[in-house]
């Protein structure tokens, strides 16, 4: 298993940087210019210095590589010497100075170029942190929520098939499925805020829970953002659930179990449940960069600027360094959970070994 | 009628709300707590010399500020200076070459320091460095040298004559960052200050607490603002992201904001969440201006290339005066305004319906007079004489060809013209072309709106800037567009006039606002009522809404939204 895992991290190695090229090239071969939202009245060559002041005077390749040195040398380096100076886990360590670099003229320390982004002319990794909470707190409780609502109502449908529930979950997770949340967001806001005003419609990034009051704050306004993802979740999740469960209620350890008069209780939630949740986990561990991805639509919705927001202003802005920055870290992602999928199910599968 | 005055009053209304407020209230600064604006577009940066994004410029507009700005009414007015210099008042030079600013004594930065002449000098200097890629950088067009000449007098030197030196400084465009702050961010250091960018140091009425990207600002009131009492409130929260009809709905119907900017949806929708009762959407006025233009050229299809619709051919019909005026006198303004843009426009008569001072008084067109147009093609000897319900003269018929952009407005406007037309017997034919090929100035294209291959065309334009002197003189003769030009050109309607021509010399050398005033109404005037050539029919604006409870705001589209910020407070049952 060891082996395994490390011959997939070392072949992922050239795959990311595969995938970095291309996702670079398809940026460069899209159509926009950064400076399209400057408006009309700023002339061209007032235009051209901006776009110069940006780096996009430099040949493709150059950029390319800028960009690899930037985020693969100079993050990781900011990022331990952030660690070393301020963090709990490090902070013990000496203060690191590994992303200082002596500049030539003056001869003072200054930080190394950063990957900058065209919009805020501000670190995209910096945004990308103050991002990551709302992000992480929003659709990562939806994808629990989802989850806890899903496994029941698949154990369910699964035990009682064909009955009433069955058909009415049947439905219910065909509609979540099939209806966008540009749908049921909007829907949501009209009924909840505009004419029972019990909900906020919009999400306030900067509200701090401190005391019981702030988190009922805090709980009214995650309650729309978080069910209409979780909607989806359900759905899904739901699905896999009822066929694993299905797939496994008709095998013989199962009629084994029950001749030998075990209750039906431990027979469906111990022995078929354990046994069904194999693919189930996989499928969720799949799920997860998506978490990391944010919600593109549903953000935007609701107003939780999140990663996903981040992403949809920065491509209508062609912020090239920030759309290729979060393509990539959410790339990263997905070759990182694929392989811990891969792993999860030799772990919980004994019949299932890699070596 | 009306319509008309219920519209008037409601804007009377609107304008005259606060101003009847505004003398009881006063107090302590920050006595209103918090207020919440909502820009569906999230502003990236704090630093307007960086981006020229209409939501970057304006949420800075409430940290920076200009040595001065326009009104609601595109009037220039002092903000960080005792008066705005003029050639009467000595502060612009006779040779119309150097403009001196004196700043207000006793002016703070939002740090307690000084803000000094050395700021403003900075400031140009920082927005002049070639590396800089500096947004605004038109602005400072044509400066020469900008010095400090004591601690309070700032000199502006430009390179030539220039009639309107209020390019640098003025307006939410272009206002003074500190020094201090950005002393080691020149040129291509620039985007390096993050520290800088995302939190300057200004003199406004707001400071900022925590500059979040694309996402939210929180303000606090600047404890060293120069006006006492204000701003009432104590902090802002500057909110951005969705999109347009979110916004309106968290002001209008759920009434979680304050203020929300730039709603540019259908009016029945604004008219719809109006209806809740949580606030008021207002509409306010620039130059943008939908207008018919009279093609004064034969576009007829039966000439070669080298001269359909050039001045070499001039139109069978429309170069006829009084045809032009009763197809104008046809058409009931009122009526196209509420079917089209209801708040967001007022019908009008004029190109250049803003700033005030270049409005002209020419309101005659406002009233729809069908017999009236009946009567003056009868006596210009338009007659339908082979009895088909079409006007003709010497064989030539009245028939149109009326083509514009496919917009669903535009096309209800086609539909309501075309049929006023029909009623004073003129046949009208109406085409619509996608708006990126018709605005897209391809050459090769024969649908472009540059090449005029038709009777009549009906879009929008405005200008920049509270000067039509370079909007006005796209009517200068030899400007259209020709073979020769690859179809590029601004006369679009193939104008040619010398005492036109004379008239923008004139303008381009005169310095007193008063007199260019006069010269830029009389030269709308030539180009409408006393020509016809172009037919305005409504002037559109931009629209923005604020909750009940907020009070003390006026609309300004010349300048920052969030001009007067600092007078805004909250209106207590």
């Amino acid at each position: 298993m060891l082996n395994f895992t490390i011959r997939r991290l070392l072949l992922s190695i050239p795959t990311l940087l595969f995938i970095s090229l291309v996702i670079f090239m398809l940026l460069q071969l899209a159509p926009g210019d950064p400076m399209a939202q400057v408006p009309l009245t700023v002339p061209p060559e007032v235009k051209q210095k901006m776009r110069e002041a940006l780096g996009l005077g430099a040949p493709v390749h150059i950029q390319y590589l800028k960009w690899l040195e930037q985020f693969f040398v100079v993050e990781p380096m900011v990022l331990i010497d952030h660690w070393t100076a301020n963090s709990f886990f490090f902070g013990w360590l000496p203060d690191t100075q590994l992303s200082m670099t002596v500049d030539a003229v003056t001869g003072e320390l200054v930080q190394k170029q950063r990957v900058i982004s065209w919009q805020t002319r501000s670190p995209v990794m910096d945004i990308v942190m103050q991002r990551m909470p709302q992000t992480l707190w929003v659709v990562g409780l939806s994808y629990v929520v989802g989850i806890l609502i899903a496994i029941p109502i698949g154990i369910y449908s699964a035990y009682r098939h064909y009955s009433l529930f069955d058909q009415a979950g049947t439905f219910v997770t065909m509609v979540g499925f099939s209806i966008p949340p540009f749908f049921t967001g909007p829907l949501l806001i009209v009924i909840f805020s505009v004419t029972l005003g019990w909900l906020p419609s919009i999400y306030d990034t900067t509200h701090v829970v401190t005391d019981w009051e702030s988190f009922k704050v805090q709980f009214l306004q995650m309650i729309m953002p978080v069910m209409v993802l979780a909607l989806q979740t359900t759905a899904q999740i739901s699905r896999y659930m009822r066929s694993a469960m299905l797939d496994n209620l008709n095998q013989d350890y199962v009629r084994t179990a029950r001749a030998k008069g075990l209750s039906e209780s431990v027979v469906v939630m111990v022995h078929v449940l354990r046994n069904s949740m194999i693919p189930v986990v996989t499928i969720i561990a799949l799920g997860m960069p998506a978490i990391f991805g944010g919600a593109i639509i549903t953000e935007n919705v609701f107003k939780v600027n999140g990663i996903g927001q981040l992403l949809l202003t920065a491509l209508f802005a062609n912020d090239l360094p920030m759309v290729m920055t979060l393509t990539f870290i959410f790339a990263i992602l997905i070759v990182l959970f694929n392989l811990i999928a891969d792993i999860l199910y030799g772990v919980l599968d004994p019949r299932i070994r890699y070596d | 009628m009306t319509l008309k005055s219920t519209l008037l009053g409601a804007v009377a209304l609107t304008a005259l709300a606060p101003m009847a407020f505004a003398d009881g209230h006063s107090g302590e600064r920050g006595r209103d707590g918090d207020v919440k604006v909502l820009y569906w577009q999230a502003p990236s940066i704090l630093n307007p010399f960086l981006s020229g994004g209409t939501k970057d410029v304006e949420s800075a507009s409430l940290i920076v500020e200009p040595l001065a700005r326009f009104t609601e009414t595109g009037a220039m007015v002092p903000w960080l200076v005792d008066e705005v210099p003029t050639v009467a008042n000595g502060g612009v030079s006779e040779d119309l070459t150097t403009i001196t600013w004196k700043i207000t004594d006793g002016l703070k930065w939002s740090d307690g320091s000084d803000f000094t002449s050395e700021d403003v000098r900075f400031t140009a200097e920082y927005c002049m460095h070639p590396e800089g890629g500096c947004a605004q950088g038109a602005k400072f067009d044509g400066v020469k040298s900008v010095e400090a000449v004591d601690k309070l007098t700032v000199k502006v030197t430009f390179e030539g004559p220039k009639p309107n030196p209020y390019g640098p400084f003025v307006g939410g465009e272009s206002p003074i960052i500190q020094a201090a702050q950005f002393a080691d961010c020149l040129g291509a250091k620039a985007p390096e200050c993050t520290e800088a960018n995302f939190n300057p140091i200004g003199t406004g009425p707001f400071k900022v607490t925590e500059f979040r990207p694309n996402d939210v600002i929180t303000l606090a009131a600047n404890e060293n603002f120069r006006m006492e009492g204000k701003p009432a409130f104590a902090s802002m929260t500057f909110k951005g992201g969705g999109d347009a009809a979110g916004a309106g709905r968290a002001v209008l119907e759920t009434g979680e904001f304050d203020y929300a900017w730039n709603l540019q949806l259908a009016p029945d929708v604004i008219a719809k969440m109006e209806e809740a009762g949580k606030g008021v959407a207002i509409a306010g006025f620039g130059p943008l201006v939908e207008r018919l233009e009279m093609n004064l050229t034969n576009p007829s299809p039966d000439l070669p290339p080298e001269t359909r619709s050039t001045v070499a051919e001039p139109h069978p019909f429309l170069s006829d005066f009084k045809v032009r005026k009763a197809l104008s006198m046809a058409i009931d303004r009122e009526l196209l305004t509420e079917v089209g843009y209801g708040k967001a426009g007022r019908p009008t008569c004029n190109l250049v319906p803003a700033p005030a001072l270049y409005n002209s008084d020419n309101t005659e067109c406002l009233v729809q007079d069908l017999d009236g147009a009946k009567a003056l093609l009868d006596e210009a000897g338009w007659t339908d004489s082979d009895g088909d319900g079409v006007r003709d003269k010497d064989g030539v018929k009245l028939s149109i060809l009326y083509q514009t952009s496919t917009n669903a407005v535009r096309q209800d406007f086609q539909a309501l013209i075309k049929d006023w037309w029909e009623q004073i017997g003129v046949e009208t034919e109406l085409r619509n072309l996608d708006g990126s090929v018709f605005f897209g100035g391809d050459p090769g294209s024969p649908d472009t709106f540059q090449k005029f291959y038709a009777d009549v065309e009906m879009y929008a334009n405005t200008f920049n800037g509270t000067d039509p002197q370079s909007y006005l003189s796209a009517y200068r003769c030899g400007n259209e567009p020709k073979p020769d030009s690859q179809w590029q050109g601004e006369n679009i309607n193939r104008f040619c006039d010398p005492a036109y021509d004379a008239l923008l010399d004139e303008l381009a050398a005169t310095g007193d606002l008063e007199k260019r005033g006069e010269i830029g109404r009389k030269l709308n005037d030539m180009v409408t009522k006393d020509t016809m050539t172009i037919v305005p029919l409504v002037n559109r604006a931009r629209v923005s809404a604020h909750s009940n409870s907020l009070g003390g705001v006026v609309l300004n589209t010349w300048d920052s939204e969030l001009w007067n910020a600092a007078d805004w407070y909250r209106i207590k049952d």
